[in-house]
Formats: C-alpha cells, structure tokens, sequence
C-alpha cells in the first residue's frame, strides 16, 4: 500500500509511536520496578528511594528465598503438578478431540458426546458441590486434586477439534486404506500434523497449572503441600505469617518486607517470562486458527 | 451391519471414555450436589439425607442484609468490564495496524502479552506495592506533581476503578490478536480504492476498517454478554480487603465467605445456583444471537 506523507500524516505516526510506545512501557515497569526492588537493600526500599534501578545493589533477598525451605516445597509441588497435569490434560484433550471431529455418520455417537461434555462448561454445581465431591473421592492433600478435577479442559478439545476437521479428509482415507486403525491414524498422521495447536493447547495447559492458586488453597489441608502461586498468595497477599517460623520471620524483618516480596513475585514470575516470547509466534497461529473459521 | 457399525466405532468410545468419566465424576457429580441449596445441610447426614427445606435458603439470600449491593457491585464491574475491555483492544489494534515497522510490531506485542501471563496473585502482589498509599511508585509519582497520596486499595471510591483498569490492563494485549487477524483479512484493494477516491485514513477507518472487523467484534461483544455476573473472583479476591467489601464485594467473594470460610453450605450453594442459572440463560441467549447475527457456532 503507498501512503502519502503529509504532515498531518507525518503528526499522528509520531504520536502513534509515541501512545503505542507509552502503553507497552505501562505492562513493563511494574515489572521492572519489582526486580529493581528485588535486588535493593532493604532500607533503601522502604524509604521509597527505588524507582527502575537497584539501590545499594544486593542479592540477599534471593539467598534467603533459596535458603528457605517453604518456598523450595511449595516450587516442587508446582513442578508437579505442571508435569503431570499438563500430560495428562494434553493426553485426554488429543485423544478425545479425535472422536468428536468425525462426522456423525462415522461415529454415531458423536453429538451425544459432543453434548455431554459441551453442558458443562454451560452448567455446573458451583463451588461448594464441586468441593465436596473431591473431598469424597479421597484427593485432599494429595497432588491429584490439584491435577484430575480439571484434566478435561473442553474448550482446548473443542479448538483441537475444529484443527482436525482442517486437515484434508484424504489423509483418513489413504492410511485407512494401508490398513491403520484409529489409534494409529490418530498418533502416526494427526499428532505430528498439529503441533501448532498442540504448542498453543500445551503452553496454556502450563502456564494454567502455573498460576492456579484457589484449588490449593481450599484444597490442600496442610500448608506444605501449597503449589508455589497459593504459598505466595498466603505470604504476599493475606500476610498470613503462620507458616513461618520465628527465626525466619526475624531474617524477613530484616530483610524489609518489600525486597522479599519483589523477590518471590519475580522468581514465580520467572519461568513464564523465559518461555513465553518464544511461543507467541505459535500462540497467535493457534488462537487465531480455533477462532476464526471459514 | 448394526454389530459391523460397533465393531467399527468401539475404538472412538475407547478413545474418549476417560474424558466421560472424569467429565462425570467432576462435573456432572457437583451437578447433583446443587440439592444441597435446598437442604439444612448437615455433615453427617450427607448430600442425600440431610433435611430438605424447600426454599428457604433463597428466602434467606434475598434477606440476606447486603445482597443488594452485592449484587450492584457485580453486575456494574462486569459491565464496566465488558464496555472498556471490548474498546481498547479494538482501538490499540487499528493504531497498531497503522505501524509499518515490523520490529516495533513484535516487540510491542511482546511486550502488552506479559501482563496477561501472571496470575493474579503475582499481579496482585506488584498492585499492592505500587499502589501502596506510602510507599508505592504511583503515589510517590502523584505527589511529584502536586496530588496528596491516595490509598486506591483502601477506598471505595477508588477500588471499582482499580479494578476496572487493572483488568483491561491485563488483557487488553491479549484481546488486541484476534482484532489483528481479522485487520489483516481486509482486502488491500478496498485501501486502494479509497485512496484513488482521495479518502484521508481517518476516513478509510471509519470506512473501510471499521465495517471490515465488525462481524468480529459483534461476535466477542454478544459472547462476553454471558460474563454478565463475572466480575473477576480472582483479582478482586487478592485484591481487597474488608474496608473495600461495601464497593468490591462481589456474588463470587460472597459464596467463598459464607462457604468456606462460614461453613453455611446450604445458603453459598444457594447463591452459588442462583448465579449459575442467570449465566446460563445469558450465555444460551448470547450463542443463540451470535449464531442468528453472526453465524458462529462452537463447532
């Protein structure tokens, strides 16, 4: 496209820079404030004297979160829960997308299904019956609370679905043909063929388990088996200090509350920042691929 | 042919049978539970067998002393929500649209997806230290320009504010990709023809870009319609505190009290069904009118 330069055009692509430009600074300082707080002293953050750079440049707030075991635990507990969630919600999802992208007169009972699980995202208990189910089936303080209660996550099938109905009929249809029955359609020709979806599918499935909070919270009994993000809620959030032993809360004194609290924000916050530039280009595909259909 | 048909398919079952159990006992088991809105519910006696009081726990609800402001607080958020978190996307997408430099593209998008990333704990954690009345860079930004420290998280003038903007603020980077793919499905031509015609760009916006993306955000804007009473569990839960209940207590923070914290089982699923059932008639309504007026199904 050729576009004439005007001044007036020449006026509003500097402002444009400029608006566009003040708006990603207001998502990045905050961010950028708490890790300069992390690496202050103590002091000079409680003075207010902190702005976008350390002052009096220290690490200490990080060697006392590494040598604190609470925050240890509750990082392992997250690890886990990431690892076996994410595999088996990416397992289900795969596995139960396939079905529901055959047409009716394939799989008969197509619809009957895709109704079964489309009604609960529509409807559901709420969060006491949902609560005392997992209760009654044994899960409390234990990792699978925290992992089976959501391993369905119907909106991922149904953006799954709607790629594998993308695909051309004729893959089907050849490997049918050379003998291969569902199951290996499924992992020989669909699998490999969606791996954009799946990296979309996959890096929400994560980056969810990462920051879930609440079923911790009301799930876990004791506080050692808090994932990472419900710890942190407890310590930054409530500053509810009953985890803590004495000593430690001597050594958080010291350390000013605001450094510890900078600190353990940007370690959780860490891990995502790392991955999540190098999986925009994917996540932008897969959004716009499950969204916008022809 | 009816057992070739079984022998054919069994495997599709297979496939999909753990979902269907898991859906199940997850979902569909929580659904039976909604018996105890009706129940004075006792511990020992269990879901089934405790004593049925027809509907007095949702005479008690509509009692309940401060339900009517609860229920102000939730709708006007969500809709406060709805309103600007539908326009600023729209509004970064066309001005980003208006960007040639590709590097300036991807770093602005970078940047803007972050916030939507952390959860509202972390994001929690930063809004109370920056917005901290003594402390926080924001207030200490206000009082180099004159203005006296103002405790946003701590008044219920401020508070609805904060979270209206904070919550555009962390999704509005998100919101802004679908606007884009649909920006760039407009034909280029039509661009063209207009500039022959000598239309300026603000002319080919309103003209050409707008109509372009409205199936687009006639569609988001009729789908966000069932949020009408999500006003954001999350952040308001790691954001307020009891000094901000009267402007930020929501029907959410309301079910989780009276639930889990009061243990009065039988009132929150009452309140907690009595949310579900208005969702559920606004979503049905806004599919139906997004299927009617933009054709869109979920699959």
């Amino acid at each position: 496209m050729i576009t004439r330069t005007t001044p007036g055009r020449l006026t509003f692509t500097l402002l444009n820079y400029l608006f566009l430009g003040a708006l990603s600074l207001m998502c990045i300082l905050p961010m950028i404030h708490i890790l300069a707080l992390s690496f202050s002293s103590g002091s000079a953050a409680a003075a207010g004297k902190v702005t976008l750079w350390p002052v009096e440049f220290t690490t200490v707030a990080y060697q006392n979160i590494i040598s604190k075991p609470q925050y240890i635990t509750a990082f392992m507990v997250t690890l886990k829960r990431v690892v076996l969630g994410t595999s088996i919600s990416m397992l289900l999802t795969v596995l139960a997308a396939y079905p529901l992208s055959k047409e009716a007169s394939q799989f008969k009972f197509r619809t009957a299904y895709a109704w079964y699980c489309v009604i609960t995202i529509l409807f559901s208990g709420g969060l006491i019956p949902w609560y005392m189910t997992i209760k009654a089936t044994g899960l409390m303080d234990t990792i699978w609370a925290l992992v089976l209660p959501g391993a369905v996550p119907v909106f991922n099938v149904i953006l799954l679905l709607n790629f594998y109905r993308g695909l051309p009929k004729e893959l089907e249809e050849s490997a049918k043909i050379d003998g291969a029955n569902h199951f290996v359609t499924l992992f020989k020709i669909y699998l490999p063929l969606s791996t954009p979806a799946l990296a979309t599918i996959g890096l929400f499935t994560i980056v969810g388990h990462w920051n879930s909070w609440f079923d911790g919270l009301i799930l876990m009994n004791r506080p050692e088996n808090y994932p990472l993000q419900t710890f942190l809620q407890t310590i930054i959030i409530k500053k509810d200090f009953r985890f803590i032993s004495s000593d430690e809360l001597d050594i958080l004194r010291q350390l000013s509350d605001r450094t510890s609290t900078a600190a353990q924000i940007f370690i959780a916050a860490f891990p995502i920042l790392i991955v999540y530039p190098f999986l925009q280009r994917f996540f932008i595909k897969g959004i716009v691929m499950g969204s916008v259909k022809e | 042919m009816l057992k070739k048909r079984w022998i054919r398919e069994w495997p599709l079952h297979l496939m999909i049978l753990p979902s269907v159990v898991l859906l199940f006992i997850y979902s569909y088991i929580p659904m039976v539970g909604i018996t105890i809105a009706f129940e004075k519910f006792m511990p020992a006696k269990g879901v089934l067998h405790s004593p049925k009081v027809g509907w007095k726990n949702f005479q008690l609800l509509l009692e309940y002393p401060d339900i009517g402001r609860i229920m102000y607080n939730t709708v006007s958020i969500a809709i406060m929500k709805m309103i600007v978190g539908l326009i600023v996307p729209i509004v970064v997408a066309i001005l980003l649209n208006e960007i040639r430099k590709q590097l300036f593209k991807r770093v602005f998008q970078t940047l803007v997806y972050l916030p939507h990333f952390l959860s509202w704990v972390l994001l929690g954690g930063i809004l109370i230290d920056i917005l901290s009345p003594s402390t926080g860079i924001v207030n200490q930004a206000l009082s180099f320009v004159g203005i006296n420290p103002i405790y946003f998280l701590g008044s219920n003038h401020w508070f609805p504010v904060v979270i209206v903007f904070s919550d555009v603020w962390k999704e509005f980077g998100f919101g802004t990709i679908v606007y884009l793919a649909a920006l760039t499905s407009i034909n280029p031509s039509l661009y063209e023809a207009a500039e022959m015609d000598g239309a300026n760009r603000w002319k080919q916006t309103w003209h050409i870009t707008l109509p372009g993306i409205m199936p687009v955000i006639i569609l988001l804007a009729t789908l966000s319609l069932g949020n009408v009473l999500n006003a954001g569990f999350d952040q308001i839960f790691n954001l307020y505190s009891p000094q901000v209940y009267e402007s930020g207590d929501i029907i959410d923070t309301l079910v989780y009290r009276l639930g889990l914290e009061q243990f009065q089982y039988g009132l929150a699923t009452a309140v907690g069904l009595f949310k579900s059932v208005v969702s559920l008639i606004f979503i049905s309504l806004s599919y139906f009118l997004a299927y009617r007026f933009a054709n869109y199904r979920i699959f």
